[in-house]
């Protein structure tokens, strides 16, 4: 059953604290366009295209249809559209290419929190009997996992203050992320998280294409393989959870064979400090691995794009010969609730 | 760069939800200031309680009185409480594990400062003053260092259960339409109206959005059509809508009109002539309200009616 299929381009925005001066098409057609010359590919050359958006970002129904004016959708394309993070795109479109039913993909996640209030807007993806109605926005929630990781010994404040400013300083390095170089913690969010140690809210948009077998290798220098991909998900009620751990992370980990070979890279979706604890434990990296040389969602967090960036940015490190096996891991929902690991490798060199 | 557009947008809507009979049981009971769990099949007390197992995803049933006080198993320190949070005043976020529960809760603690919380703290349920069958008939919890009450064992069936219940949401947006909507608008409010040509298939949407989206490629060059054009399709509204005018009575109608130029045809209401002599083909301008910032409606030009030909395209 098994073919072949690689990450063969990767594009991103500048990610910026706001783009109100674009629309949601303006913002993102750059990076379709981005990822189609990469590759000398035109629409009419992919045979399936999938996005991630949130329409609760934009506060309109359906907006993401009006994304799709950028892709070119005539004649009529075979497209279709997940309501999360661009990674579960990218996912979807794995499995189409399994199939059989298609040789390419184009996949794209953008998002713009700018316009709302994102720690409001989150609240409305939880359980809407017992949680929504207190509007606990996603700071406080990543803070009672931060709180359960200090309980258990697994990091403290000066850890955690730590992972933000190495973060940065590796975000230093990457023209598109929004914080780089030296960022102050600040004051408390929610205690005890502060400024530092949370994500960004900006605005961006990412592009990846995928192709199969040897379409991958007429099309790309070195591929990015993608050997493994899975996600997993964790029961929605907080207090049913050990915040302190991510199973999920390590099954789907498990699933995509990242515990069968050491990686040199990996690009933790984390978009609080705390998380990051959490997910080197799950996946098991030790100092030997290179984590988040591009920032990570702490230099950069367009929600629905950034754990596609996650993917894209391991993708790239492995077409430009940076890396020759990455882990690349995407979350969704409070406290890391889903989660979805790739492994991704280069031809032996 | 001209000024960027901006206007409010508000999304509010109250959401009726429906519950299952464990949720029914678990908010009827708040409001009787009763807590209840539910059991699992390997004996386990899950509060709050939920239709299925989220271990084994069983169908449980097994209701279960637990005490309305109990312990902190982690905390967040809110100073700056949101919209809709507990409580208006800096608190706690807490996940608290109540005594004959093997879960936790997530709530609201009221407590002086940061310094009076800690992880395996006693608290105890405060109960709010108004009930009606909602998480939010606690109010919050508090600091407690008694005893736990005698529990009577509560069978889990109330006089009047709740079946639903009603979580408005409001959510505030600023909303901006970016470069190219924002050039029609701005041309708009000089009573002219400008759409974007595809610099591939030459056509002129209007409005224009920034891109082909037959093409996908950007739009840039602008273009100017009307003001007259022609009804390429129609309907005749029956109903008043809560959002129309007062003053637009019924039937009236509301129509496709390609403006002269445009390879789009945009929407609008036709007036000037009685709603059942309006027809495909008809041709039309815009009349302009004093201080408008766009047609308040179209109305018949007296030209003859376009040929089919001309606009079968923009159907």
């Amino acid at each position: 059953m098994t073919r072949e299929i690689a990450v063969i381009a990767f594009a991103q925005t500048d990610h910026r604290r706001t783009t109100e001066d674009v629309s949601e098409v303006e913002m993102l057609m750059p990076v379709l366009h981005d990822v189609l010359e990469q590759t000398g590919l035109k629409t009419a050359d992919i045979d399936f295209t999938c996005s991630g958006s949130s329409d609760y970002l934009a506060g309109r129904a359906f907006s993401f249809t009006m994304a799709l004016d950028g892709v070119g959708a005539w004649p009529p394309i075979s497209e279709s559209h997940v309501e999360m993070d661009g990674a579960w795109a990218l996912y979807e479109a794995w499995t189409k290419l399994l199939t059989g039913d298609a040789d390419t993909a184009l996949v794209y996640g953008y998002g713009k929190s700018s316009p709302g209030s994102v720690r409001d807007v989150l609240t409305r993806q939880l359980d809407p009997y017992y949680v929504a109605p207190l509007w606990p926005d996603s700071v406080a929630l990543a803070a009672l996992q931060a709180q359960a990781l200090i309980d258990a010994g697994e990091t403290d404040e000066p850890a955690l203050a730590a992972v933000a400013a190495r973060s940065r300083a590796s975000a230093a390095a990457n023209s598109r992320a929004q914080l780089r170089g030296s960022v102050p913690q600040g004051d408390y969010v929610v205690r005890p998280l502060r400024t530092g140690d949370c994500p960004p809210v900006g605005d961006g948009a990412a592009a990846v294409i995928l192709a199969a077998g040897e379409r991958a290798r007429e099309l790309c220098e070195r591929p990015a393989w993608i050997r493994g991909i899975d996600h997993r998900i964790e029961a929605h009620g907080l207090g049913v959870r050990d915040l302190t751990d991510s199973p999920s992370t390590r099954l789907a980990a498990e699933r995509a064979g990242a515990f069968e070979r050491p990686v040199d890279t990996a690009e933790l979706h984390a978009p609080f400090t705390s998380q990051e604890v959490v997910l080197r434990k799950a996946l098991r990296l030790d100092g030997s691995v290179n984590v988040n040389p591009s920032g990570g969602a702490l230099a950069a967090h367009p929600l629905m794009a950034a754990g596609l960036i996650r993917i894209g940015e391991a993708a790239a490190r492995i077409h430009r010969g940076a890396s020759d096996r990455a882990l690349a891991h995407a979350t969704s929902g409070p406290c890391l609730q889903q989660n979805l690991v790739a492994v991704l490798e280069g031809d032996a060199r | 760069m001209p000024e960027v557009l901006t206007a409010p947008l508000v999304v509010e809507f109250p959401f009726t939800r429906s519950l299952g009979p464990v949720q029914s049981a678990f908010l009827t009971g708040l409001r009787e200031r009763v807590v209840l769990g539910v059991k699992t099949a390997d004996g386990r007390t899950l509060v709050p309680p939920v239709e299925y197992d989220p271990v084994t995803a069983e169908e449980i049933r097994d209701l279960i009185e637990v005490a309305p006080i109990g312990t902190v198993t982690t905390w967040a320190w809110n100073p700056a409480p949101r919209r809709g949070q507990p409580l208006g005043t800096p608190f706690a976020w807490v996940l608290v594990r109540l005594d004959g529960a093997d879960t936790a809760l997530l709530h609201a603690l009221d407590a002086p400062g940061p310094d009076a919380v800690h992880t395996g703290m006693r608290v105890r349920v405060r109960w709010a003053q108004e009930r009606s069958g909602a998480i939010t008939d606690i109010a919050c919890f508090e600091p407690y260092e008694g005893d736990p009450p005698e529990l009577a064992g509560h069978s889990g069936r109330f006089e009047n259960m709740v079946t639903g219940i009603v979580a408005p949401a409001r959510l505030d947006y600023v909303y901006s339409p970016g470069r190219a909507q924002s050039g029609y608008i701005n041309a708009l409010s000089d009573r002219r109206t400008v759409g974007e040509r595809c610099p591939s298939c030459r056509k002129v949407y209007v409005p224009p959005r920034g891109a082909c989206p037959t093409c996908g490629v950007a739009t840039a060059e602008q273009a100017e059509v009307g003001p007259r054009g022609t009804v390429t399709t129609y309907c005749i509204v029956n109903i008043k809508a809560a959002h129309t005018a007062s003053d637009i009575e019924v039937p009236y109608v509301y129509a496709h009109i390609a403006l002269d130029g445009a390879d789009l045809a945009l929407h609008g209401r036709i007036g000037g002539i009685p709603y059942d002599q309006v027809r495909m083909g008809l041709r039309v301008e815009p009349v302009w309200t004093a201080g408008a910032r766009y047609p308040d409606h179209y109305r018949p030009t007296g030209e003859p009616d376009a040929p089919y030909e001309t606009y079968k395209e923009l159907l």
